[in-house]
């Protein structure tokens, strides 16, 4: 078949995004394969190996004829049409917020989402959440691509053939009626941790119904060590809180809490709160990190450790001796560390009461049973440390409750099984080879939002209605019942878990949203009102149900438990640490592009995972980046590339969990290496003993930062360095000299311009960011990418250096590189003054507007790249092809109707987010008045956790922005080209001990 | 002083000695032979020189409908790489287009009467290379449809172009220069029209060459007016060789980048433009020569002349490099300084020695006069000087741009299959246009040869 034809019949055959580019990827032709693999990696042959007479013809006329097929996009005809009946406050152009709730792994954050005409568009943080105050993570932000994803499953399916609801509802209930006149069906369940008041009181009436039933619980990425660290101290199941408001000085113990888990959103906020360092007045608190693996918290920490995995639990357990705990004798590890631990001892204890040690998720139990302890000895419990009731609804031992499950199916002892929106097939521990026991059930029933990897095993598979599209509730951290209320009908046709729990209840009558009701109002054991209920619903949580906090003391005889249950080890052989992926999760967020494409935080890897390993330990492996290596873990092997992490710990190799999926959808199938496959139940987050062998081959990853080769890095923080693009200082240097921030850099003080100034008779608008409060979360990458309709251009787009991100966080090493300095800076548009990009625009397609933003009117661009050229700071982002997908049709419901989607050929940049000031415009001429300060919020500002980014009026003396730009920390970057950027940084400033900074120099 | 003196007899001496033409012709002959080659049989291997080039003619149709089809992105271009291949072909082929110019411009007002020989083709490969460097900035653009609104035409949307951009001052340089160099090469070419007309037997020729010819019968007004049309524009062809390379390089030097932003960038494009164009001269009349056998018109004295032109251009440029290197490092400016480092130690460094080899040393053989003599010889020095001058234009805009001032945004650029395509398919234009000249025009100016032959009363003058 030619060419033309096949790529014809395959375009043709397209639902949705295809990430072809080229004509070869798409007619699919092995040969053209190759050529097509050459010619973009980096260094590869230009040519390719004889385009023969045919084939070259064949080109020629493919070129030709797709220039018809691809080259135009005919928009549909459409009919605007007025309403008849005008539903109540919706008015086109305006967008209505709906407060819902945003969950993973059972805890939730509350989120508002803006409604644009019944579509769901852009979700923020619900200010008057706990968990939020307004901000949320970056998987909240990627939810919406989520909801429009078009490979979202969009049929019930029975052995692989579409079917009807009926058809299952039918099925179902006859086979369990069956099951259960034979003497009760032996019915299991298996869900993710719930803590949704509702789900669990309509599992246990499942559970009531079907005397034989059992619910199970499992996700991969759940807080396996916590709850048995909780019984390991407290004998009971408890849920652990921190008020980081009131701490002065914070252990974090591998935990990066500021980035990562259900109240990082909080925390962060809490915890930033207590280091705004704007004058010479202000004090701060201090964080230690000794962690594993690089994170966002060890970044933001005044002193960081790297620990070998191995070594951890003795660590720890230093901590605990250095304390004064009398079960614990200090263990022989490395001198270094001891007197790290000594030190942070010192400083715990001057701060009684007003510190708290955190311990991670991924910290074995009797870490998190020590830390419990060593809050108590602290005196933290009550003030910094809160404990309550557990917030899940039944917490079990989710890996023991896997494993029974799989024992049960095995014996052939499961009659049918449930999977509720989890993927055991793909995620469960290798050892348990969760499919073949499923395959031993007679009936498999799953519920998701894809047909993933267990619906494929499964004999029914009901497409998932997504959190927006249904009714719902969850907890919060901290036990917060948080409402979800659907913000679009199911797009294709979903049902929710409730639904289907219901249906097994042999009722399909009542929709969720009767379902949540009734519970609230009736079965509940304070029953509400109805306006009660509509309140609740308004705010999106119901007020004050969090858990109480509860003085809960640690058992006598933990401490000498925990110092047994400590692993013994100070291993010299090279640990595996399993972790979540920063952006894709544990898999599930796998098809999610604006996920895959976010630059993982310090990695800056897209698209993939990797082996990380410290530059030392690469070092003695004669590994490079990009080298393929033969990992394995008992008698289970895996290749993967190698990435080499500056402050990564020694001996100590990271693998994050979730890629290598191989039905996950046309974003996220096949995309990196799968760690599940090495991982055992035995070893679920630190796995020693490994070996890796380096492989003669290489993989290409695609970075956004540093290209391949670890000497840049260097090369890199030290330019940074020089060019004091971050400044630093400690609360000590800063209070002796307030202006080092400011002389630091050459900024030009007379008006050296050929042009005369820009007259401000109105706003004059500016931002802020706050170094310090930076913790390099990624939120307002994800933010902005939704705000303003940012394409994604998939993996080999962004190895060749294309990525569309307006804001991007640099990350910059300093000093030793198994040690060094990380430092984040959020980099945006500046919004220069003397813009370098306006005077060469050929056209005048980016031009200084009257209240001092620098606008890009796409429109006029023609796309010369010289303005990219010259902008100093390097933010401006090209089309370089048609990047934004115009023909899925459900992706152009996703999009936010103010901001202009970008055709092929056209630079576009970080507008601070014009289509907000506009519309703050237009409200305030409306009424007749200024608009205030904190009126407009630029989307990276809105979602950021830590308030480090501040938008303002810098002609009102009184706004936020105006007093942070008038603090001594405040300074532009590369102000010595006499730009006079109006994006400013405030220094960071850091709060290290004294006696630790004596130790580094001796 | 001794050897100062020895080299200045020597040179004097070829001077008188080796004549602009070869002895023993009259003005029969030489027109004679010169038309011959337009007025003869279409030989065989024209037709396979002229295949081979239009060929690569349509590789670049391919590549550029390609990128019609798809966008800027078939090519290796990134984010800190804005420009690439294309930018770097623009000023590569302009600088080429350079030599023509020169020679029939300022070479005429100064009265070089060696020049006649070689300045019709070098006119015609002015203009091959101004119109294969014109296509780049056309198609280079992310929306080549809409280049148009970089001309200053008058519309409803009543804007204009944005007159501090020097892309837009380009847009007026080069297309003046194309202009100018396109009337200076087709009033050259009149009288020569006029004799191809009438020696033409077919009747086709003769009233498309009469066409062209506008009438032309050689009365004494019509050469006391051709003569003052010739030299008047000439005078305005004169300024245009420093001005358009000057602006080019104005690309460059407005730009705020290090290894752009420098104010030796003008003089140092021109003297590069020369160098590189005169590299292009020798190219072509070293082979041309030889097959069309015009060793009598075009003699060792023209090489060698060319030779020592493309020399004294070269240190002029070698010059430009070192007042590089020492800017750098006198101006005590980290970015200039890292530029310069990047450029010696970066990734790029095989481009930077490269380029010292083909523009440095290589022409330095030229002070040999046993090389500069040898056609080969100059030949392949003019060859590195081809290629020396690309990696030029390629270590300014790609290594400056590369790692400029953030390195959270340092990025590598490497050119794809779609950037050579396109670089090779202009070299099949620029080579076909070129057969079409030499097989339908004269190469070389018939009337003016005639003019300096000994008998006549120019040269006798």
């Amino acid at each position: 078949m030619s060419t033309t034809s096949t790529a014809k019949k395959r375009l043709l055959g397209t639902r949705g995004r295809e990430f072809w580019r080229s004509l070869e990827e798409l007619a699919d032709d092995p040969e053209f394969e190759q050529v097509l693999h050459r010619e973009f990696p980096e260094q590869a042959a230009v040519w390719p190996e004889g385009v023969d007479r045919r084939r070259f013809l064949q080109l020629t006329s493919a070129s030709l004829a797709l220039a018809g097929l691809a080259g135009c996009t005919r928009q549909p005809p459409e009919k605007i049409v007025p309403y008849v009946n005008q539903p109540e406050e919706l008015i086109p152009g305006q967008p209505l917020y709906f407060a819902s709730a945003f969950e993973l792994d059972g805890y939730a954050n509350g989120i508002l989402v803006e409604s644009h005409m019944g579509r769901p568009t852009k979700i923020e943080g619900n200010p008057d959440h706990p968990a939020s105050l307004g901000a949320t993570d970056l998987f909240a932000q990627a939810a919406i691509l989520s909801v429009y994803d078009p490979d979202r499953s969009q049929a019930v399916r029975h052995l692989n053939r579409i079917r009807t609801w009926r058809a299952f509802v039918d099925d179902t209930r006859r086979g369990l009626n069956a099951l259960n006149a034979l003497g009760g069906a032996r019915l299991r369940i298996l869900t993710g941790p719930v803590t949704s008041p509702t789900l669990a009181a309509k599992l246990d009436e499942v559970l009531a119904t079907y005397p034989q039933a059992r619910w199970h619980q499992y996700s991969a990425a759940g807080r396996h060590s916590g709850s048995s660290g909780s019984r390991m101290a407290f004998g009971m199941e408890v849920a652990t809180r921190y008020d980081f408001r009131q701490a002065k000085v914070v252990l974090s113990l591998d935990a990066d809490f500021l980035n990562t888990g259900a109240a990082a959103v909080r925390y962060a906020r809490d915890f930033m709160g207590g280091r705004q360092i704007r004058s010479v007045a202000d004090s701060m608190n201090r964080l230690y990190v000794a962690e594993m693996t690089p994170s966002g918290t060890g970044a933001a920490a005044d002193h960081r450790l790297p620990v070998p995995a191995g070594a951890f639990d003795q660590f720890t357990a230093a901590l605990a001796s250095a304390l004064g705990i009398p079960e614990f004798s200090p263990p022989e590890l490395d001198e270094r560390l001891l007197s790290w631990v000594r030190v942070v001892a010192r400083d715990l204890e001057a701060h009684r009461g007003a510190c708290a040690v955190i311990a991670g998720a991924y910290c074995s139990p009797a870490v998190h049973a020590l830390v419990h302890i060593l809050n108590d000895r602290l005196g933290n419990n009550g003030r910094t440390v809160l404990h309550s009731d557990p917030i899940e609804a039944r917490p079990v031992d989710q890996l023991q409750d896997l494993q029974t499950l799989v024992r049960d199916m095995s014996a052939g002892e499961v009659d049918a099984l449930v999977v509720l929106a989890v993927n055991p097939v793909f995620d469960a521990p290798a050892d348990l080879d969760f499919a073949a026991a499923m395959m031993k059930v007679s009936r498999r029933i799953h519920l998701g939002l894809h047909d993933d990897e267990t619906a494929e095993l499964c004999h029914w598979h009901v497409p998932q209605a997504h959190d927006l599209e249904s009714w719902g509730d969850a907890r919060a951290f901290d036990g917060t019942v948080t409402l979800r209320q659907p913000l679009i009908d199911p797009l294709y046709g979903g049902k929710c878990p409730l639904e289907l729990l219901q249906l097994l209840l042999g009722d399909d009558g009542l929709s969720n949203r009767e379902i949540l009701e009734r519970f609230w109002q009736q079965t509940a054991s304070s029953t509400m009102s109805v306006a009660a209920w509509r309140k609740a619903v308004h705010d999106g949580f119901i007020r004050d149900s969090q858990k109480p906090p509860r003085a809960i003391e640690t058992r006598p005889d933990a401490a000498a438990e925990v110092a047994v249950g400590l692993s013994a080890t100070t291993d010299a052989a090279i640990t595996v640490v399993f972790r979540p992926d920063p952006t894709i999760y544990d898999g599930r967020f796998a098809n999610n592009g604006w996920l895959q494409e976010c630059p993982k935080p310090l990695s800056k890897l897209t698209w993939d995972n990797a082996a990380i390993v410290g530059p030392a330990l690469a070092a003695r492996m004669g590994v490079a980046n990009e080298q393929m290596v033969r990992l394995e873990l008992e008698d289970r092997a895996l290749e993967l590339p190698i990435w080499i992490q500056p402050g990564q710990a020694d001996r100590t190799l990271t693998l994050h969990l979730g890629h290598g999926r191989s039905r996950a959808g046309r974003v996220g199938t096949d995309t990196g290496f799968n760690a599940y496959s090495v991982r055992t139940s035995t070893a679920l987050w630190r796995a020693p003993g490994a070996r890796v062998t380096p492989l003669a081959t290489t993989y290409p990853l695609a970075t956004t930062q540093l290209h391949h080769n670890i000497a840049p890095v260097n090369l890199e923080g030290e330019e940074a360095e020089k060019r004091h693009l971050v400044r630093i200082a400690s609360l000590e240097t800063f209070r002796h000299h307030p202006e080092f921030a400011k002389h630091a850099g050459h900024a030009p003080t007379a008006d050296v311009s050929l042009y005369p100034p820009y007259e401000y008779n109105g706003y004059a608008w500016g931002l802020s960011v706050d170094l310090g409060a930076c913790t390099g979360c990624n939120a307002c990458v994800l933010a902005c990418q939704s705000e303003n309709n940012i394409a994604v251009v998939g993996k080999d787009q962004v190895q060749m250096g294309r990525e569309m991100h307006w804001i991007r966080i640099d990350r910059y090493f300093a000093g030793d590189l198994d040690d060094p300095q990380i430092h984040h800076q959020p980099v945006m548009c500046m919004h220069c003054e003397q813009a370098p990009c306006e005077v060469v625009c050929p056209v005048a397609a980016t031009t200084h507007s009257s209240e001092g933003l620098n606008e890009m009117t796409y429109n006029r661009c023609v796309g010369t790249r010289y303005c990219s050229n010259n902008c100093p700071y390097k933010v401006r982002r090209f089309n370089f092809l048609k990047y934004s997908d115009y023909e899925t049709p459900v992706l152009s419901l996703m999009r936010n109707p103010d901001v202009t989607v970008r055709f092929r050929g056209v630079m576009e940049k970080c507008t601070y987010c014009v289509q907000r000031i506009n519309h703050a415009r237009i409200t305030a001429e409306k009424e007749n008045r200024k608009i205030s300060d904190g009126e407009i919020v630029t989307a990276c500002q809105q979602v950021c956790p830590s308030e480090a980014i501040v938008f303002g009026d810098l002609n009102d003396p009184e706004s936020e922005a105006v007093r942070r730009k008038s603090s001594s920390l405040d300074y532009g970057i590369l102000e010595e080209l006499s730009t006079k950027p109006r994006t400013t940084y405030l220094a960071r400033v850091q709060n290290p001990n004294s006696a630790l900074e004596a130790e580094k120099k001796a | 002083m001794k050897g100062k003196k020895r080299r200045e007899s020597v040179s004097t001496t070829i001077l008188a000695k080796v004549p602009v033409v070869e002895p023993g012709h009259t003005p029969a002959t030489v027109t004679d032979q010169i038309s011959s080659v337009v007025l003869t049989r279409t030989p065989k291997w024209w037709y396979a020189a002229f295949g081979a080039s239009f060929l690569l003619v349509l590789l670049l149709m391919q590549a550029v409908t390609k990128l019609l089809v798809e966008g800027t992105g078939i090519w290796g271009l990134n984010v800190p790489v804005g420009w690439g291949f294309a930018i770097i072909n623009f000023v590569w082929w302009i600088g080429i287009g350079h030599a023509g110019t020169l020679i029939s411009a300022i070479l005429l007002l100064l009265r070089q009467p060696w020049r006649t020989s070689i300045n019709r083709f070098a006119e015609a490969m002015t203009l091959f290379a101004v119109a294969c460097a014109g296509l780049f900035p056309l198609i280079h653009v992310g929306r080549p449809w809409l280049a148009y609104w970089l001309l200053p035409i008058p519309n409803t949307m009543d804007m204009w172009p944005q007159f501090r951009s020097p892309l837009i001052w380009d847009v007026f340089a080069v297309s003046t220069y194309a202009t100018a160099s396109l009337l200076f090469w087709y009033v050259g070419l009149i009288p020569d029209l006029a004799t191809l007309r009438d020696r033409s037997i077919s009747r086709v020729r003769k009233v498309v060459y009469g066409f062209f010819a506008m009438g032309w019968r050689g009365s004494a007004r019509h050469w006391h007016n051709y003569e003052s049309a010739y030299l008047l524009l000439a005078g305005l062809a004169t300024p245009l060789v420093v001005s358009v390379h000057t602006i080019v390089s104005f690309d460059f030097a407005i730009g705020q980048i290090p290894g752009w932003h420098a104010t030796i960038f003008p003089p140092y494009f021109v003297a590069g433009a020369i160098f590189a164009g005169f590299a292009m001269v020798i190219t072509l009349a070293v082979p041309l020569r030889v097959i069309f056998r015009l060793q009598d018109f075009i003699t060792l004295r023209h090489i060698q002349s060319m030779a020592k032109v493309m020399l004294a251009t070269g240190l002029i440029v070698a010059y430009g490099y070192l007042t590089e290197i020492f800017m750098a490092f006198y101006s005590g400016n980290q970015y200039e300084e890292f530029m310069l480092l990047n450029r010696i130690q970066g990734p790029y460094r095989y481009h930077w020695y490269a380029l010292l080899l083909c523009n440095v040393l290589a022409p330095q053989l030229m002070w040999i006069k046993r090389a500069r003599t040898s056609p080969l010889i100059v030949f392949v020095v003019a060859m590195f000087v081809n290629v020396g001058m690309w990696l030029e234009r390629f270590v300014i805009v790609v290594t400056s741009l590369h790692r400029d001032f953030m390195p959270s945004s340092w990025g590598m650029y490497h050119g794809t299959y779609w950037d050579w395509a396109t670089f090779i398919g202009t070299i099949g234009l620029f080579l076909s246009l070129l057969f079409l000249f030499i097989r339908f025009l004269p190469m070389i100016s018939m009337f003016e040869m005639r003019t300096i032959l000994p008998e006549s009363e120019d040269s006798q003058a």
